[in-house]
């Protein structure tokens, strides 16, 4: 009885022990979550929204960001933001011939072994804003933008975090002291505690991003006629990236709903042939 | 393997094969007619399931390698290439990251099960060091595949577990430098890694099929633990347990489809999809979560190399298991207060768990109390882990002999029979998961 009663008493106080760490309120920079057509089990991309974030990245971001795991025939790709099903292989579609001829790409003149600039075509890639990561950074104060292929993948919170970094340029507070070529940004990560100069236990939230913020109102024509708000663009540009990190992503919902049905009915057929098999024995 | 067989070659060619290499004999003996006790309830299904993971890993490993690079500059974009440009790569791949998973969740239920109902105990020693065997390997090549896909955490993570096994007297530099093939992680680690990763597998397979024919020598152990006493104990694997475990395997893998079709990423570190950098270090190193029990262990302990030494006396003591329990009964569903300490073990499992996962300095409640023993703060992460450390070592190491000699079990069953022909009044409290009682 006594062993009983330490062990349940130890039970009791590691339990009570592994109750979830209530820490004190930490400052943790500002996430918003938004609803997004593409989440859950059944949700798909918007195409127009795809096209709209495709045109944000093309026409702002792309200046900085190289995106090299993409190639302008992704774009044409089941799933993808200029689909058509009348031209299953994506080297073929139009539109993406003529997104890909507008952007120049270098190559090799097979003549003369020069390097030269040539129309992409659908089987490129993304040519990358900078011939290496030194211009890279010399363009950019130091800082390294980093590639925005899987991107979406690589932070906590996905396609919300690229939202809120977007939207997450506000004026800094007064008392906050930003040096040459950084931004305050509410949902970056940082510490910045050292360049705070008002009271402890209100530090801002946030941290110091080298991004100048790369959104601004009607930056950018929607075709569709959208309003070019920088909510409408983050919105639309953090869609596109969640469909670049994952361009098979409709794909997979898709063939899983069949996979999981498949299996959800092998296994009541393998549950009655079970009671079945056993029904007369004892046990 | 053992008994009698029961097979009757039936064609002239079966005669004939029968006699030079007896090979159909031995398959229907071992797969087929094998006699199982009749009383085993789903926590046996997880053998099968078990094998079934192994399979499905080595098949999309042995795809994944057909497309993958080994080599540092490239190794991150041809994985992100399977999932891409491969056709069903993306299914391959999330397969196989995800099984990882699923096979370890799989491992801990087994080895849980075989804690509770005492299967580690004689006549099975072997078949539990065996599995033992198993299990390090398993760690083995899941922290090997690991690297391979050359993300950040990828990188660092073996840094970090390269550099522990430096810390070990003598022999630990040399095994770092092989490890390496330099020094420091760097292409010529990822070659060699993915070498081993692909070899492991093979090892695991090989040791398996020790491990099944450990099995049936003695036979299968049962949630009574009563020995099998008569033919009317058991009935034959096919088609009691095939279609038992068919069933099991089902829902299992619907339970993985989840994952690997609705939250692929979900059991992953999102810095993982950041390719390595050797310059810019992760602010936190975290293995898998498979491993964070041993990785709180680790860090337990102030000292580098006792905490290196502590971490592999986790899994050593495993080894040694069958001679710490001192107890004659081996099911705890006759074993109340035996019941009791295993549940607190398991809680202390998870605690160290989550402690894996989470910096060392942080505070468990509150602010930290600024009371430091021991180089760490007592409300800190690093003492709760310590917490949980003690009571895994004190398990085995106190509970498990003393316990066997000073409780008094309650009354064990006759045979496996007999309780369930009789039907007592209140069935035994640890026939908790059985729905098949019905069955
Ligand atoms: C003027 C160049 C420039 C433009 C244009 C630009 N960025 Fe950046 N971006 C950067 C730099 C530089 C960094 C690295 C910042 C740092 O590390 O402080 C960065 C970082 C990022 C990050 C990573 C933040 C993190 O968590 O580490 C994301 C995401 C990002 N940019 C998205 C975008 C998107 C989306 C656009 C287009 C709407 C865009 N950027 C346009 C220069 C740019
Ligand atoms: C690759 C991993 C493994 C495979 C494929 C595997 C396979 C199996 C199978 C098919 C059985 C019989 C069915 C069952 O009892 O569930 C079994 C039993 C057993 N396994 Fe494993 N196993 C694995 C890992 C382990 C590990 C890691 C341990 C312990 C450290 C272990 C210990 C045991 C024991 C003690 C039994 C006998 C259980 C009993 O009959 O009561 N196994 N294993």
């Amino acid at each position: 009885m006594l062993r009983k009663g330490i062990a349940l008493a130890a039970l009791g106080l590691s339990l009570v022990v592994a109750a979830p760490a209530a820490s004190a309120a930490e400052q943790k920079p500002v996430m918003k979550h938004l609803e997004w057509s593409f989440q859950g089990p059944f949700g798909k991309f918007d195409t127009a929204q795809l096209q709209r974030g495709y045109k944000v990245y093309r026409e702002v971001c792309s200046s900085c960001h190289s995106m090299n795991l993409m190639h302008f025939r992704n774009l044409g790709q089941p799933g993808g933001p200029f689909y058509d099903p009348e031209y299953k292989n994506p080297n073929d579609n139009p539109y993406v011939k003529a997104l890909a001829k507008d952007i120049q790409v270098n190559d090799i003149d097979t003549e003369t072994g020069d390097t030269i600039q040539r129309p992409a075509t659908p089987a490129d890639k993304f040519p990358a804003p900078f011939p290496n990561e030194y211009a890279a950074r010399a363009s950019n104060g130091g800082a390294l933008p980093p590639d925005l292929s899987v991107i979406v993948k690589a932070r906590a919170g996905g396609p919300n975090y690229i939202y809120s970094l977007m939207t997450g340029y506000k004026a800094p507070p007064a008392g906050l002291k930003i040096n040459p070529g950084q931004n305050y940004n509410q949902s970056f990560a940082g510490d910045l505690t050292p360049f705070w100069s008002g009271d402890h236990h209100k530090v801002p939230v946030g941290g110091f991003i080298a991004m100048p913020p790369p959104l601004a109102p009607d930056k950018v024509t929607f075709d569709d006629g959208s309003p070019s708000t920088v909510e409408q663009q983050a919105k639309d540009v953090a869609a596109f990236l969640a469909w670049a990190s994952e361009p098979k992503q409709m794909e997979r919902k898709q063939f899983g709903l069949g996979a999981m049905i498949y299996l959800l009915i092998f296994s009541v057929l393998l549950y009655f042939s079970y009671r079945r098999i056993w029904r007369n024995v004892e046990h | 393997m053992s008994g009698h067989s029961t097979y009757e070659p039936k064609t002239g060619f079966e005669r004939w094969l029968d006699t030079r290499l007896p090979i159909i004999r031995f398959m229907k003996d071992t797969a087929l007619d094998f006699p199982t006790p009749k009383n085993l309830n789903y926590w046996w299904t997880f053998g099968g399931i078990l094998a079934l993971m192994l399979g499905i890993q080595i098949v999309t490993g042995v795809v994944l390698a057909m497309h993958y690079i080994p080599n540092a500059a490239m190794a991150f974009d041809s994985v992100e290439r399977i999932r891409r440009d491969v056709n069903y790569g993306w299914l391959i791949q999330f397969m196989h990251a995800n099984g990882a998973s699923m096979f370890f969740l799989a491992v801990y239920v087994h080895m849980f099960r075989n804690l509770y109902y005492g299967s580690y105990k004689a006549p099975r020693e072997v078949l539990w060091i065996l599995g033992c065997v198993i299990y390090l390997l398993m760690m083995a090549t899941a922290f090997l595949g690991y690297v391979l896909p050359w993300g950040q955490m990828s990188f660092h993570g073996a840094v970090v577990i390269t550099n522990l096994l430096g810390a070990l007297p003598v022999v630990g530099p040399a095994i770092t430098k092989l490890l390496w093939g330099g020094f420091a992680v760097d292409n010529p680690t990822l070659n060699r890694f993915f070498s081993l990763h692909y070899l492991m597998p093979f090892v695991i397979a090989g040791v398996v099929i020790l491990h099944i024919w450990a099995l049936h020598v003695p036979g299968n152990n049962n949630p009574t633990g009563v020995n099998v006493k008569s033919p009317k104990d058991t009935v034959p694997f096919h088609p009691y347990y095939t279609v038992k475990d068919g069933f099991a395997i089902s829902v299992f893998l619907l339970m993985y489809g989840v994952f690997v079709f609705y939250m692929p990423d979900s059991l992953g570190d999102a810095i993982n999809y950041v390719p390595a950098n050797p310059l810019q270090t992760p602010p936190e190193i975290v293995p898998e979560w498979y491993l964070l029990p041993f990785y709180a262990i680790l860090r337990a302990v102030p000292d580098k190399l006792m905490g290196v030494l502590l971490m592999f006396s986790a899994i050593a003591v495993l080894f040694v298991l069958p001679w710490l329990d001192t107890s004659k009964v081996r099911s705890m569903r006759y074993r109340p207060t035996a019941r009791l300490y295993l549940a607190i073990f398991l809680l202390a499992c998870l605690v160290l768990g989550y402690c894996g996962a989470h910096p060392p300095d942080q505070a468990i409640v509150g602010e930290p109390s600024g009371f430091i023993l021991m180089d760490s703060d007592i409300n800190s992460i690093t003492w709760l882990s310590r917490i949980g450390a003690l009571y895994y070592f004190a398990y085995f190491l106190l509970v498990m002999p003393i316990l066997g000699l000073t409780e008094k079990p309650l009354p064990v069953p006759e045979s496996i029979s007999e309780p369930v022909l009789s039907h007592p009044a209140g069935a035994p409290a640890g026939a908790t998961a059985s729905p098949e009682k019905r069955g």
